[in-house]
């Protein structure tokens, strides 16, 4: 096994190929995705995107292939929470909130710090939270809710709220898995520009199937199709690109 | 900084229970030394050692909540802690007996003399001392729910499978432990006890103390957990509870929260057994029955899992149903039992204080709309 190489994008993903049980979810995929960027992710079902995320994330090791973060930490090597402290968040398909907590207590555990079992016992607010949480709230717009049972929140909310709690560990890197499945259109629009602000100070990398969500982002997108990238630019670029077509509508 | 994990974690209702359980304690215990028999205050022998008995089942049943109602594990094998802590108080106990036993031998409890020991056992030495004793209470609990822990939350194991280790567990120690050759009495247990701490465990006033001893254990643990509970902890505990993965993907190391209750909780159980054992005069291999573990988790569903309060009163009711009815009707307990299992798990999924806290809501509910 070589060394990891080192590199200048954020995330970088060479040569990853995962089979399950002979069926290659991903092929020899190859992606980089460079600091400050926002990424759009797209492709068909089956196109392995959510595997993608698996192994990022250390939920899923690669058969072989290369996963590096921020040059130098690899990634195949990691596990879970390792990731998650490396800088790297996830927003899952579906919202996955704490639903007995209130929306402050979600944005609270999800803070960048403290995460040892014996640190917390002992924990009080500070000012310097108190501080973040608002800002997060304001960003996500959540702030009349934050009192509110995150389980009484509406769908939307809670996509938000994840995003807030995103965020909140202050990653590097934001992996958001279709945050606007199931959204209303106003809802997908506020999301877009939700995910704008979150850009500026944060890399963010979407997975998304709403086409009208993607072309609000305006950002450069990646088509996969069968565990490997299929097209690459903007979206008009690529949607023009005749193999994509092929894909999407072909069959 | 103590004091202030410890009072911020309460809130007022668990305050003025905490009180409640305190006033108890002091109470029936001086009712029945200091009234005499005659006098309509005066509160029995056997009501002051039911009590106490009570006092240690609502410590036990405490301790399953705070894993289970807290942090999601339903240990089904808590009886094996509380029945440990027994067994170590119980040897301190048939040290304590010395040449008054049937055979008379100064070192040897009588039934090693029966079974023909020539020394006494190495892990039986120490346990003469008082304080040796009261650290094995909680450290042999202890050591068994860290080493049983740590195999089992590493390893990912959850849900039922980990219900049916530690019930598995339980088991193994029942089987374990009615072997002559393991050195703890075989099926007779531990018992014949004479005195603890040069008092006599017969006598009302040690019974007195030992009650009021088990409501100060109950009190205690009361507010360690609540302050547990309440702490960002508590907080993150409960999050483990309802969703792990998402935890882990937070960058918090789950196993640490789960050991860290799972062995408080051991340790809790450990004490309550060993404040049992004296006020019942008796330990032996049946109070790991797996029975006995399921009926502490049914005394914490019908007072209220994931409630500090509702396990108390689950476990004094249940276990007063059960006083009663065995009494006067032995026949019908066991079905009872399984009805009111029944009738909580499809009536009542809160429990006792769940039920009351819907009322409340509801009534609040309706006094807005009237308004």
């Amino acid at each position: 096994m070589n060394a990891p190489r080192s590199t200048s994008a954020l995330l970088y993903l060479s040569g990853v190929t995962v089979s399950f049980d002979g069926f290659k979810a991903l092929n020899n995929l190859s992606l980089l995705v460079e600091p400050g960027e926002m990424r759009a992710i797209i492709g068909p079902n089956g196109a392995g995107k959510t595997t993608m995320m698996d192994v990022i994330t250390g939920k899923t090791r690669p058969d072989s292939g290369e996963v590096v973060f921020d040059g130098t930490a690899d990634l195949t090597k990691l596990d879970e929470a390792d990731i998650a402290t490396l800088g790297i968040g996830r927003k899952f398909q579906k919202p996955t909130v704490f639903e007995n907590h209130t929306v402050r207590d979600n944005l609270l555990l999800a803070l960048a710090g403290l995460r040892r079992w014996y640190r917390l016992l002992l924990a009080q607010p500070t000012k310097a939270e108190h501080d973040r949480l608002e800002h997060i709230l304001d960003i996500v717009r959540l702030g009349p809710q934050q009192h509110m049972l995150a389980a009484r929140l509406s769908h939307g909310q809670k996509q938000w709220l994840e995003i807030g709690m995103l965020l909140a560990q202050n990653p590097k890197l934001l992996l958001v898995d279709e945050p606007v499945a199931g959204m209303t259109d106003v809802e997908t629009e506020t999301t877009a520009q939700v995910l704008r602000e979150v850009n500026k100070s944060h890399s963010v990398v979407v997975v998304e199937h709403d086409m009208s969500f993607v072309r609000a982002l305006d950002v450069k997108v990646t088509v996969l199709h069968e565990g490997s990238m299929l097209a690459e630019g903007s979206l008009d670029q690529v949607s023009a690109d005749p193999r994509v077509i092929e894909v999407y509508l072909g069959r | 900084m103590m004091t202030r994990f410890l009072w911020t974690g309460m809130g007022r209702n668990l305050r003025l229970f905490v009180l409640l359980v305190l006033t108890v304690g002091i109470a029936v215990p001086l009712l029945n030394v200091l009234m005499p028999q005659g006098s309509p205050l005066y509160v029995p022998s056997y009501v002051l050692q039911l009590m106490g008995k009570y006092l240690c089942y609502a410590s036990l049943a405490l301790a399953v909540d705070l894993v289970w109602g807290f942090c999601g594990i339903l240990s089904l094998g808590h009886a094996a802690f509380f029945g440990l802590g027994g067994y170590c108080m119980g040897m301190y106990l048939m040290r304590q007996i010395g040449t008054r036993g049937v055979y008379g031998n100064p070192v040897l409890p009588d039934f090693m003399v029966f079974l023909n020991y020539k020394e006494l056992p190495w892990f039986w030495y120490g346990f003469d001392q008082f304080w040796f004793a009261a650290a094995m209470v909680v450290l042999v609990p202890s050591l068994l729910a860290l080493a049983l822990g740590w195999f089992a939350f590493r390893s990912r194991v959850t849900g039922v499978y980990l219900s049916i280790i530690t019930q598995a567990m339980t088991f193994a120690l029942l089987l374990a432990f009615f072997r002559n050759d393991m050195g703890f009495g075989g099926n007779n247990g531990l018992t014949d006890f004479k005195d603890i701490l040069g008092y006599s465990v017969q006598a009302d006033a040690t019974r007195a103390v030992l009650c009021f001893a088990s409501a100060l254990a109950l009190a205690l643990f009361l507010v360690i957990s609540g302050a547990v509970v309440g702490s960002r902890f508590g907080k993150a505990l409960t999050a483990v509870r309802d969703a792990e993965s998402r935890m882990r993907f937070l960058g918090y190391r789950v196993e640490g929260f789960k050991l860290f209750v799972f062995v408080l909780s051991a340790a809790m159980a450990g004490i309550a057994g060993a404040l049992y054992v004296p006020q019942v005069g008796i330990i032996n291999p049946s109070e790991f029955a797996p029975g006995n573990s399921i009926e502490a988790v049914l005394w914490v569903a019908v007072g209220g899992r994931g409630t500090l309060v509702g396990p108390v009163i689950g476990a004094f009711l249940v276990n007063f149903a059960k006083t009663w009815l065995t009494g006067a009707l032995p026949e019908v307990w066991l079905f009872a039992l399984g009805a009111l299992f029944i009738v909580v798990t499809l009536l009542l999924p809160k429990g006792i204080v769940g039920l009351w806290a819907q009322i409340k809501s509801r009534n609040l509910a309706r006094k807005a709309v009237s308004a």
